[in-house]
């Protein structure tokens, strides 16, 4: 296990980058302590397979030092970086039984045969594999053989870190479920230092216990599940966690107040805002519709299930709002927004709000 | 449902049936129709009964011919296969070098069969070829037109220059397939190159090499064209392979029903061992 050290990297994929547009990871300055469960969330593209595959060395990185616990690893090759990943699609060698596919990366590195058979045998147990150990690994389901590149990283306990690439994306949901859950479990038992990839919002915030998103080739915030949901960094995390997104309006500014079009909105403190352009962020749970407020006109009425959300038109800009199941939507609809989920965000990022 | 029962779909098949009739066997019957009769011209024609199978079995010509043949076989399989999977291996995956290496490597398949033993025909001679001359220069006694080790050398490494491609071709073409991710695992798990070949490469390459194995050994057994034109079979008999042999009893000495059982037998031995090949190698695919 190691505390790792992304110290400034830059990576692009180019040979001469110029501007910043060529880098695929702008500037990356991150500490994954030891023992955590991290999720990278992003969208497609935004570089967290880029920052997976530096950490893991199968890239090296443009700019920047790579630190295991202090000792800089930056020009290590992956072997000797002692770290296990899974990638995206289940990766099994079909010519080997299922055990033989879990002894590979031990009997790789000569682990006498005894050990190797221990250390098989549990990894067996753990994944709920121990049934077909001696079956070919060709010819097994999507879920099996994924299991099988889960044990294969799992198999050896030493290693510093271990690292998934969007392990679940072939996965059908209810045994994406369980692999999540039985990840969380061997996270907790063995205390792996684990940094998992995901495009996912629900995989990414029931795994981990800090999220960190990223987007454009940066990271925008780095918090637990709470904190990305209440207080957004930047409007993309505002729009990319949460379903639906925070509805962001651009609105001025004048002390404690914000105006939007005609309408008037309490803020809950006075925004420390520089210049630049100045938006209002809200998630739609805290959009109270009611009969007192702004007018607003009804759109559209999505019943999900446990709550509906409510598309209506305010000032001219499409928002959302969350209900309950059993609220009605009112015949003459006003909005208000509740101040404790107001965000205020100047050019996109947040800026904090004194009394 | 019920299924519709129309036996008039059967013409749709026809047009192949008649094709394939006209293309494969008639000609083919015709051949069954000569192997059991003998002629002296004129269109004459005597019963013969398997008097012409019985004397090709008994033949000690015949089964020199086979030998040479197989063993000639098994030594450009030992050699295109392996040779053909270390330059596939080794040739670059992406950049400019891949159109380049593609050209190259096709370019000795495009030549003209005749034209390939035309090449080898004159590049070996010891008197204007450059490899003849300056093998020779160099003291080693080489002469493909007269000594019949010096023949199979030529003839083996012209089959080589000729052919591996098609072996590097298929190979590569089954590297290529393989996603980068199994090449990141198998970083990951610490394989060394030979682990990554054996549990990886190897396995992914599997079908092509079937497929690669089966058309050379067809094709080096039928092989007449090369071999004709660089050696004519000889010095002696020592480069006649069967299908050389065949020709000079049908044209040479225009018996023509000798020559038809030969080439029955002939059929049915690449026939069977195509199929023992095929299923040697399907099964070992099916096992693992």
């Amino acid at each position: 296990m190691a505390r790792i050290d992304v110290n400034h990297i830059r990576h692009s994929y180019l040979q001469n980058p110029r501007t910043d547009a060529d880098f695929a990871l702008k500037e990356v300055h991150h500490t994954f302590e030891d023992g955590g469960a991290y999720a990278l969330l992003g969208p497609s593209g935004c570089g967290k397979t880029t920052l997976l595959n530096i950490i893991s060395g199968l890239l090296h990185p443009s700019h920047g030092q790579l630190l295991f616990n202090g000792r800089n690893v930056t020009n290590l090759s992956t072997q000797e970086r002692n770290i296990a990943q899974v990638f995206q699609f289940p990766v099994i060698y079909d010519t080997m039984t299922v055990y033989d596919n879990l002894a590979f990366p031990l009997r790789n590195r000569g682990v006498p045969e005894a050990d190797v058979d221990r250390k098989v045998r549990e990894t067996l147990e753990m994944t709920g594999l121990a049934d077909m150990a001696k079956r070919k690994a060709r010819g097994l389901t999507a879920d099996q053989k994924q299991k099988i590149s889960l044990g294969r990283g799992l198999v050896r306990s030493d290693v510093n870190a271990i690292l998934f690439d969007e392990p679940l994306t072939v996965i059908d949901p209810h045994m994406k479920w369980m692999l999540r859950s039985q990840l969380k479990q061997l996270h907790r038992r063995f205390g792996y230092t684990m940094v998992y990839v995901t495009h996912d919002q629900t995989e990414a915030l029931t795994f981990a216990d800090r999220v960190v998103v990223m987007y454009d080739g940066e990271i925008v915030q780095i918090g637990t599940p709470a904190e990305l949901f209440e207080r957004p960094r930047h409007t993309f995390v505002g729009y990319f966690i949460g379903s639906p997104g925070m509805n962001v309006m651009p609105v001025a500014i004048d002390g404690k107040t914000a105006r939007l079009g005609s309408q008037q909105i309490e803020l809950p403190g006075v925004p420390k805002a520089g210049g630049g352009a100045i938006e209002l962020g809200i998630r739609p749970e805290y959009v109270r519709l009611g009969s007192q407020g702004m007018a607003v006109r009804i759109s559209k009425v999505e019943d999900v299930g446990r709550h509906k959300v409510v598309r209506a038109n305010l000032e001219g800009r499409e928002i959302a709002a969350v209900i309950g199941e059993d609220e009605t939507v009112p015949a003459d609809p006003k909005v208000r927004f509740d101040p404790a989920g107001i965000n205020i965000y100047a050019d996109s990022w947040r800026v904090e709000m004194g009394a | 449902m019920e299924k519709t029962w129309n036996n008039r779909a059967w013409f749709l098949v026809l047009p192949v049936l008649l094709l394939v009739a006209f293309s494969a066997v008639i000609p083919l019957m015709t051949v069954v129709n000569y192997s059991v009769q003998d002629t002296f011209g004129n269109n004459v024609f005597f019963w013969a009964g398997t008097e012409w199978f019985e004397e090709l079995l008994a033949s000690s010509r015949f089964w020199r011919a086979m030998i040479r043949n197989l063993v000639f076989s098994f030594i450009i399989l030992a050699i295109e296969v392996p040779l053909g999977i270390f330059i596939a291996l080794n040739m670059p995956k992406k950049g400019w070098g891949v159109p380049v290496c593609l050209v190259l490597m096709a370019l000795p398949l495009l030549i003209p069969w005749n034209v390939v033993g035309t090449i080898w025909q004159v590049f070996g001679r010891n008197d204007i070829g450059l490899l003849g001359y300056y093998v020779n220069a160099l003291g080693i006694d080489y002469n493909y037109v007269q000594d019949p080790y010096d023949a199979w050398v030529t003839v083996i490494i012209m089959d080589v220059w000729h052919w591996t491609s098609l072996v590097v071709l298929l190979c590569y073409a089954g590297l290529v397939s393989i996603p980068d991710a199994f090449y990141q695992a198998a970083k990951i798990d610490g394989a060394s190159r030979w682990a990554v070949f054996r549990y990886i490469q190897l396995p992914k390459m599997n079908r092509v090499l079937l497929i690669a194995v089966l058309l050379r050994f067809m094709d080096s057994f039928m092989i007449y064209t090369e071999p004709f034109v660089v050696t004519g079979g000889g010095p002696g008999n020592s480069t006649t392979f069967l299908s050389i042999d065949l020709v000079k009893t049908a044209l040479g000495q225009f018996d023509l029903g000798p020559a038809a059982a030969m080439s029955l037998v002939y059929f049915l031995i690449v026939l069977l061992l195509s199929w023992v090949f095929y299923t040697v190698m399907t099964n070992y695919d099916a096992e693992r």
